[in-house]
């Protein structure tokens, strides 16, 4: 039999073991500590917010909270009409029962027997505690979708999310084209232009665009979102940088086969910007999806509200719903963690390589 | 990480397939206007044909309303449309830019723009000097030779992406009075508190959630910089013997200066412009203890009963005028960084 101290000791140095056998330094120990607090701190109130969107309105009242959304069990007893909560009481004799709750009157509760509903006690409350299983609120999850306006605002979030990513990849492969295939004067005017205009953030100029959307008419409607913002300065800028890369040999071949200016660009530069181009689509989508600021300006009717800005009302409202709200988080959530988890490469060597976001 | 890296090819290429046909529809629809316009206004002409949709959008919807912003600022009352609103000069400056003493905002006309000023700036201090210490300290550990070195990234990095009502919403059911944090404050006995009713506790998790919200970007820009410093430096350093200590203070740090002067800079634009996160957690409350410059403009020009978009539009310029200052700073490290 082998002793078991060795193998402890084998396993530790395995864990332990470094590349090239160097010797642990406090810096090790400082990375891997900081390394689980950062797991803990970054994914931990996501994850509580997720357990969260699970647990009944009465469930997020409990103080202390439980981790697990576990609801306390409800029964349909005979000659109720409402469902009555279930505990476990300490009776009198010493005996446990399970009972139901009538009615709490201050410290002392109504109860019956569920298997017997003639059988009726008056329970002090500190003598019953709350039987509970296991239980995910999918109605949390359902009743924004049939009773609130929740789909219409996630209609409206996915429309200016794929209308305004559309005008906006046109629009700036367009400008890039003409920006990094011809030489003309005033090229380098217009680029400075662009630059220029990166540098004017919306918070700025927040009060003159609204009076130019209600001059267009497009105040309160989803327009208003979209358009503002679709020509974006970083879009150009970054297809421009690609563009730059590609061959001119290709572009005077094809004006050799008679091809117009417009093939040129669908046919052949488009395809071969691709991967510049998927980059400014992800990060357009996110954009759109997550712009609040400026939405919340122009969209002052609920029948326009996107998911962010109807979010922000529910969560304003005098009485704050917040298995809702959780639920409806999470929902909101969850296309930005899909285009994370696969194409978290693209975002991030798009961000390291252009520095923007 | 190799078995990832197809991952997103594949995912592309489906979306690009599924995509593609209607896309590709649109592209053979404008052929046609296309040619007809090369063919009147020539080859020289079509750069600006291309360029034509992106500076319409620009001129009306950035540099238009630039000009108007200035127009706006030298005109009272509560119309919307220029031509109906009422000429005052310097007037809106004037009272906005009132104060006894600059330094407390309860001695100036507008209090409310100097309280936000005010808050802004405490606010961008301990942002930006937290957030670039985490981010840097965060970069030089995942620099290292770490197990589960992506999977660490994406943790950090994963909250950049989330909205920032989102971010706000997590966060703000944590701090609730009953929430979790309060009940662990119980569980080690020590007495509730109400976060978002103390002015100290609110702008400190004002600071604390946009730091978690935005470290990962910052942290990016850090770990590119870092890897791109010379490995054979590193290793003529351990050849000498050189302690880590010292081959962070005469190495790593500087040459990431520069980088980390680029994202200093950085930040500070972002953080002056903190509206979004801090608006949902905290509503700028308790009382104007959150409220930041953005929410002033956007109050006093959207919110309020009486609508002042001229004096909205003369903070912003106050606004503008400080970004103006940072993005030149901005551009001067930045040009520094790439030449040197």
């Amino acid at each position: 039999m082998a002793d078991p101290g060795v193998e402890t000791k084998n396993l530790v140095s395995i864990i332990l073991a470094r590349r090239g056998r160097k010797k642990w330094h406090w810096t090790d120990i400082f990375s891997y500590t900081y390394l689980a607090l950062g797991i803990f701190l970054m994914f931990g109130p996501v994850l509580w917010l997720g357990m969260s969107s699970f647990k009944t309105r009465a469930g997020l009242l409990e103080f202390p909270p439980t981790f697990f959304p576990l609801g306390q069990i409800e029964l349909q007893v005979e000659g109720y009409e409402k469902p009555l909560l279930l505990f476990d009481v300490k009776m009198d004799d010493g005996s446990t029962r399970q009972l139901a709750q009538i009615r709490r009157i201050g410290i002392v509760s109504q109860m019956v027997d569920p298997k017997n509903p003639g059988e009726k006690f008056k329970i002090p409350i500190d003598q019953r505690t709350k039987v509970r299983e296991f239980r995910m609120a999918w109605e949390n999850y359902r009743d924004p979708l049939e009773r609130f306006n929740f789909l219409l605002f996630l209609k409206n979030s996915v429309v200016v999310t794929v209308v305004a990513t559309l005008v906006t990849l046109l629009i700036n492969s367009m400008a890039a084209y003409g920006l990094s295939i011809y030489e003309f004067r005033g090229r380098n005017a217009i680029m400075l232009f662009v630059i220029g205009t990166l540098m004017i953030p919306i918070t700025v100029i927040m009060v003159p665009v609204y009076l130019v959307v209600t001059n267009l008419g497009m105040v309160n409607s989803l327009w208003a979102v979209i358009l503002p913002g679709a020509a974006t300065p970083t879009g150009v800028f970054l297809l421009r940088q690609y563009m730059l890369t590609i061959p001119k040999e290709l572009i005077e071949a094809a004006r050799m086969d008679n091809a117009s200016e417009w093939t040129i660009f669908s046919k052949v530069v488009l395809p071969l910007a691709m991967p510049a181009i998927a980059v400014l689509a992800i990060f357009s989508v996110m954009w759109r999806w997550n712009e609040f600021l400026w939405p919340l300006i122009v969209l002052n009717r609920t029948e326009v509200y996107t998911l962010q800005v109807g979010l922000n009302a529910f969560q304003g409202e005098l009485d704050v719903q917040w298995h809702y709200i959780l639920a409806m988080t999470v929902v909101t959530l969850i296309p930005v963690a899909l285009v994370f988890a696969f194409l978290q490469k693209f975002i991030t060597t798009g961000i390291a390589s252009s520095g923007m976001k | 990480m190799t078995k990832n890296t197809d991952q997103p090819a594949a995912v592309k290429n489906t979306a690009v397939s599924i995509a593609g046909w209607p896309i590709q529809q649109v592209f053979r629809l404008l052929e046609y206007p296309f040619s007809k316009i090369q063919r009147g206004v020539g080859i020289q002409g079509m750069p600006w044909i291309f360029l034509l949709p992106n500076l319409i959008f620009f001129g009306i919807f950035v540099i238009i309303p630039l000009f108007i912003n200035f127009a706006f600022s030298f005109t009272g009352g509560t119309e919307l449309f220029l031509s109906n609103r009422v000429y005052t000069g310097t007037e809106q400056y004037r009272f906005l830019l009132d104060c006894k003493t600059f330094g407390d905002p309860i001695t100036c006309r507008e209090d409310r723009f100097w309280k936000g000023l005010y808050n802004t700036f405490i606010f961008v201090f301990f942002q930006v000097s937290f957030l670039v210490l985490f981010s840097l300290i965060t970069a030089l550990i995942l620099n290292r030779e770490i197990r589960g070195r992506g999977f660490f990234r994406a943790v950090f990095f994963f909250p950049v992406l989330l909205s920032p009502v989102v971010v706000a919403l997590i966060w703000k059911w944590i701090l609730l009075r009953d929430g979790i944090l309060n009940a662990f404050l119980v569980s080690i006995g020590m007495d509730k508190i109400l976060f978002f009713v103390s002015p100290e506790w609110a702008m400190f998790w004002a600071v604390f959630v946009s730091i978690w919200a935005h470290m990962g970007f910052y942290t990016l820009i850090l770990l590119a910089g870092l890897q791109a410093i010379q490995p054979d430096l590193y290793e003529a350093a351990e050849m000498d013997g050189t302690s880590k200590e010292r081959v962070f203070w005469r190495i790593t740090l500087p040459l990431l200066w520069p980088n980390l002067l680029v994202v200093v800079v950085l930040a500070l634009i972002k953080g002056v412009q903190v509206f979004d996160e801090v608006f949902v957690l905290t509503g700028g409350g308790p009382g104007t203890a959150t409220q930041f410059i953005v929410q002033y403009i956007y109050n006093t020009g959207f919110t309020e009963q009486v609508q002042n978009f001229g004096l909205a539009s003369a903070a912003s310029i106050v606004l503008g005028v400080i970004l103006f200052v940072l993005t030149m700073l901005q551009l001067a490290v930045t040009r520094a960084r790439d030449n040197g």
